[in-house]
């Protein structure tokens, strides 16, 4: 056996380890497609009932601001998929900067993305309790909904990207501390599973919100 | 009288069959709970013989299966499916004639709100928790909730329909035996959901006239919904002479309408209810989106007696 | 080689058990858990059934009334039900019965058992600060807009526990499909791990659904976005098809599992092979997929549309027809058995005979016109207790029973045993027959008074009520009892063929002392020997 404490228990060899982990990755981004399946299903619905409604809402978004951050979002994944290939080829280093990189991307997506809800909170666009939604063209209740779904969808995306930076930082800090090959490659490959579903995820979002017309 | 609501406390087995459609729902329950039965009765008589026969200290032929498993396996398989699928025709036939109202049917509407049913009769007359209808003929009951989602159901009718906030919903049924009949809210509606009742009162037809008259109000729906159409201002502007230009409602109800954008929307009471509620959101083709929304200002009631009154309105008159 | 201490004791301090990511003990976390709330959930059914033995509301408050059918629903739903075999049994049984050393993932399996206890703490704190009265269904406008219960802390507890319920089916799936012993085909399975399988599959794809419609009805009552409010436009008719596109696949969670214990413990005790094998797993399978399928006919009532009714009345029907061979099947493996009747089997066979009338009677809900009616009343109560409590909680005691001496090394008193089964059959007829009747008569379900005439169904139910709860305490006490004092059970004592028995009981902490090969077939039993002169 190559490293005994990369082994686990309950396996007879690596490779199996291996195809369990990447099954149970595949298990779970199932798992995150049908939680964002009942939000897209709900969205579908009323978007197909207040046509007029949801096309006047997501003029009001911005289309700059989202494509920059479909762009970070995409170079992301490239990081991440460079991570990936380092964490079976190449150095530690490598490794560890491209994971950074990754972390940084998504970073400043959330970074653009507060930028649009600050710029949607004085257009007072946010629907919340105590600010008052201050729409004021015709049909504001269903705008409004438009944005109920908007701010839904983005928020539950957002605090995804916000659990893969928190796990990209993990596997820096382990990188960092000099965790063995085989346990940081299988913790990559997982991660970067991840991070490339909940861009997917975006590029759904995307035209869906953005470009409804 | 049997039909009569059981107010002692008499034990009953089943609930009277007071409508048209009981019968044939009890028909069909009747059938599908002797299919049951009798493959109760085959499962239990054989698990019982097995269980004799086959006792660990009895002496009996134990010799593995006749290969014959296909064929068991596919005779339990597509017989219950038969079965079914004869029962599933059956049912949906008659869920249709229980969900499709017939055409020429006396008019009541219904508002529910936690936690009491109001009902309004066509010539205006009012009640609470009591709806009087007549013997022998179909009644349609249209259905409105002033908060959370409601059910209307009448057991010895054998009808149930939701009731839903911003939704009209239907349910009719034709009396077929005079009483007093239980009325329950069977959706679950909060604190005092289970006193949520009332009695569905079935009177033969002249003394259900009688009722009619002599609890009749100062004026009809229609009058009363003519009054809510001026005094909320709605003739402002609706009224073929007014200067503002807005589509005229004569004999608009049942037509179909064409919208801005190009879609087209049959004018029924939803469509109604929706263009006073939310105006924006199907306006008729070749007006400006220009009317103020109304929710808020008019409660259920009062749409019912709007609409009411525009369905009134024949394309002939114009006042 | 020496396989070491059994598991039991691999360690005596709390810390030992509260840490364990051995999945034996997970299981035990999880039947202590589950016990607990089983009868808390038993308490609120208790009090009900007393507030019901008068038609008027003389012992409950409406809302304490409304608070307890709601905390009996969602406590047993999601705190007994879902979790009771998959993550007690299951936990326990399913690396026994693939020859592995433990699940897949072994730390995830235990960060599920806490996951459950934190959602399991937000219930109990639910119920501590005025509990919640929406019902089990959070039926919108109703729980978003116009309840003034403890809604978010309710449905906080229900979102934390799905994720324990996806958690452990995403663990069961990875385990069967990569961690099977040498030769353990898909076909030589036992069906209890295909039942699992297919419970998993409904655990991983609907539970999500679920926590973000619910998270939706929190996010409205919180933070006003509300996509199901009626003045936005919002469909609360949209809510119940995403809470029933669950539900009811859950349902199907709630019933899979027992009829893979059924299907383990019928041909142990009619010493034969369970006929139709493949047939049973496949019809697994078909259940749990068109299960996926059938959750409008929880709406035949609520304005959706006529024709949308008649598909979802038919797939309903044919989600039957699986069933139905599963019940059949398991009859005909009685036939040329050697057959005996220990408690378990007593439980396997109450089972059959209780899903039977559940699952016919649901033929009768199927069919749209019969549902109007029925729909909402005592007859839908009656229904769906014969299939959870007359079908899971029969299989889930007696599965307990059956793998006992497995889990704890010891037997339990079989007159007790045997007494408590009967007791609890009766008990539960006598509780729930009477409601088929007085649902047909049109006896509305979630009311705490009633009119009168209903009284005499409801005073023969409370007292079956009664006789159910002495029947469940029975098992409680001589178990506990058996757990420590009872008469050793050695490796083997029903003579079992599944792999979960070819190693010591209890078992050591790895399970086997050698990974096993497997040869042959699950229930490669032989009704012309003798129990003893084992195959």
């Amino acid at each position: 056996m190559p490293d005994s404490r990369a082994l686990r228990a309950q396996f007879d060899d690596l490779g199996q380890q291996r195809e369990a982990a990447a099954l149970g990755m595949w298990v779970l981004l199932a798992t995150e497609v049908l939680f964002f399946g009942a939000l897209f299903t709900g969205y579908t619905v009323y978007r197909l009932a207040f046509h007029d409604a949801f096309v006047a809402g997501s003029g009001h978004l911005n289309v700059v601001l989202g494509t920059a951050n479909t762009a970070v979002l995409i170079t992301s994944s490239l990081t991440m998929a460079l991570a990936d290939v380092a964490s079976r080829s190449g150095s530690r280093r490598a490794v560890i900067g491209f994971l950074a990189a990754t972390a940084v991307l998504g970073s400043a997506f959330l970074a653009i993305k507060g930028l649009e809800y600050a710029q949607e909170y004085r257009e007072g666009l946010v629907p919340l309790n105590s600010l008052v939604f201050s729409y004021s063209g015709p049909d504001a209740e269903r705008v409004q909904m438009f944005f109920n779904f908007y701010f839904a969808m983005t928020g539950w995306h957002s605090l995804h990207l916000l659990i893969g930076i928190g796990l990209l930082i993990v596997f820096i800090v382990l990188a960092w501390r000099g965790r063995d090959r085989v346990r940081l490659e299988g913790n990559v490959r997982a991660g970067a599973l991840y991070w490339h579903f909940v861009d997917i995820v975006w590029l759904f979002l995307f035209p869906v919100l953005y470009l409804v017309r | 009288m049997s039909g009569a609501m059981p107010l002692d406390d008499a034990v009953q087995i089943l609930p009277a069959q007071a409508s048209s459609v009981a019968a044939d729902v009890d028909a069909l329950f009747y059938a599908i709970l002797a299919a049951c039965v009798i493959v109760c009765l085959i499962l239990f008589v054989l698990i019982w013989r097995f269980s004799l026969k086959y006792w660990h200290s009895r002496d009996a032929d134990r010799e593995a299966h006749e290969p014959q498993g296909f064929r068991l396996e596919f005779a339990w398989t597509v017989i219950p499916l038969l079965v079914f699928i004869g029962f599933f025709v059956w049912g949906a036939r008659l869920y249709l004639k229980i969900e499709v109202p017939p055409p020429d049917a006396l008019q009541v509407h219904a508002l529910a709100r936690q936690w009491m049913w109001k009902f309004e009769h066509p010539g205006g007359q009012r009640e609470i928790n009591t709806l009087h209808v007549p013997l022998g003929r179909p009644v349609t009951v249209t259905l409105i909730s002033q908060d959370v989602i409601h059910s209307f159901f009448v057991p010895a009718f054998r009808i149930k329909q939701d009731v839903l906030p911003n939704r009209y919903t239907r349910i009719w049924f034709e009396a077929i035996e005079p009483g007093r009949f239980r009325l329950f809210c069977a959706e679950f509606c909060g604190t005092s959901h289970a006193g949520m009742r009332g009695e569905v009162i079935v009177m033969p037809p002249a003394e259900y006239q009688a009722w009619l008259a002599s609890s009749a109000p100062a004026e009809s729906l229609v009058a009363r919904g003519q009054r809510m159409f001026r005094s909320a201002g709605c003739s402002g502007c609706h009224d073929p002479r007014s200067t503002v230009h807005a589509p005229d409602l004569h004999g608009i109800f049942g037509r179909t309408v064409q919208l801005r954008g190009g879609a087209t929307a049959v004018a029924d009471e939803a469509y109604l209810r929706d263009s006073m509620l939310l105006p924006d959101s199907r306006v008729t083709a070749g007006f400006a989106p220009l009317m103020p929304s109304f929710a808020g200002q008019l409660d259920e009631g009062e749409i019912t007696a709007i609409i009411a009154y525009i369905k009134s309105l024949d394309a002939g008159d114009s006042e | 080689m020496n396989a070491g201490p059994d598991y039991l004791h691999e360690g005596h301090s709390l810390r030992s058990w509260l840490l364990s990511t051995d999945h034996k003990r997970v299981a035990w976390l999880y039947l202590l858990s589950v016990t607990a709330f089983f009868f808390v959930g038993g308490t609120a059914a208790a009090l009900m059934r007393l507030e019901l033995v008068t038609p008027a509301g003389d012992l409950l408050a409406a809302d304490t009334y409304n608070e307890m059918f709601s905390l009996h629903g969602i406590v047993m739903v999601w705190f007994f039900l879902i979790p009771a075999v998959p993550a007690v049994l299951g936990n326990f049984l399913l690396p026994l019965m693939i020859g592995a050393r433990d699940l897949a993932f072994p730390r995830l399996n235990l960060l599920s058992w806490y996951i459950f206890a934190v959602g399991g703490l937000f219930t109990v704190i639910t119920i501590v600060a005025g509990g919640v009265d929406t019902g089990w269904t959070f039926y919108t406008p109703y729980s978003s807009m116009f309840s003034n219960s403890n809604v978010v802390l309710a449905i906080v507890g229900v979102f934390v526990t799905g994720f324990s319920s996806i958690l452990t089916g995403l663990n069961f799936i990875v385990s069967v499909h990569k961690l099977r012993a040498p030769g353990m085909r898909w076909f030589r399975l036992p069906l209890f791990v295909w039942s699992l399988y297919a419970t998993s599959l409904i655990l991983v794809l609907a539970t999500p659904v679920l926590a973000m419609t619910l998270m939706l009805v929190a996010l409205e009552r919180l933070f006003g976005i509300g996509v199901f409010d009626p003045a936005l436009g919002g469909d609360p008719l949209l809510f119940q098809h995403l809470f029933w596109f669950y539900s009811h696949p859950a349902v199907y969670v709630m019933i899979l599992p027992g009829m893979g214990v059924v299907s383990e413990i019928i041909p142990c005790f009619a010493r034969r092979e369970i006929f139709g094998y493949s047939v049973m797993a496949y019809s697994l399978l078909a259940i749990a997929m068109i299960g996926f399928l059938v959750w409008g006919h929880h709406m035949f009532v609520s304005g959706q549309s006529v024709y949308a009714g008649m598909v979802f009345g038919l797939l309903s029907f044919l989600v039957a027809v699986p069933s139905a061979i599963k019940v059949f099947n398991w009859v005909a493996t009685l036939y040329r058995g050697s057959i005996s009747f220990e408690t378990p089997m007593l439980y396997a066979l109450g089972f059959i005979g209780l899903f039977s009338m559940g699952g016919l009677t649901g033929l009768v809900l199927a069919s749209m016109a019969v549902d109007v009616h029925v729909h909402d009343t005592y007859f839908v109560v009656a229904h769906f207790h014969y299939i959870m409590v007359g079908g899971m909680v029969m299989a889930f005691i007696g599965g307990i029973h059956f793998w006992w001496p497995k889990i704890s090394g010891r037997l339990y008193p079989e007159f007790l045993g045997r007494l408590s089964a009967i007791l609890i059959f009766f008990g539960f007829n006598l509780t729930f027959f009477p409601q088929y009747i007085m649902g047909y008569l049109g006896m509305p379900r979630r009311y705490h008074e009633y009119p009168p005439e209903f009284q005499i169904y409801h005073l023969l139910s409370s007292a079956g009520a009664a006789t159910l709860a002495v029947g469940y305490l029975f098992p409680l006490c001589y178990l506990a009892w058996s757990m420590f004092r009872g008469p050793l059970a050695g490796a083997n004592p029903w003579h079992a063929t599944g792999l979960e028995w070819q190693t010591g009981s209890p078992p050591p902490a790895h399970n086997f002392a050698t990974t096993p090969q497997v040869t042959r077939q699950p229930y490669a039993y032989d009704p012309t020997r003798s129990r003893e002169d084992r195959a």
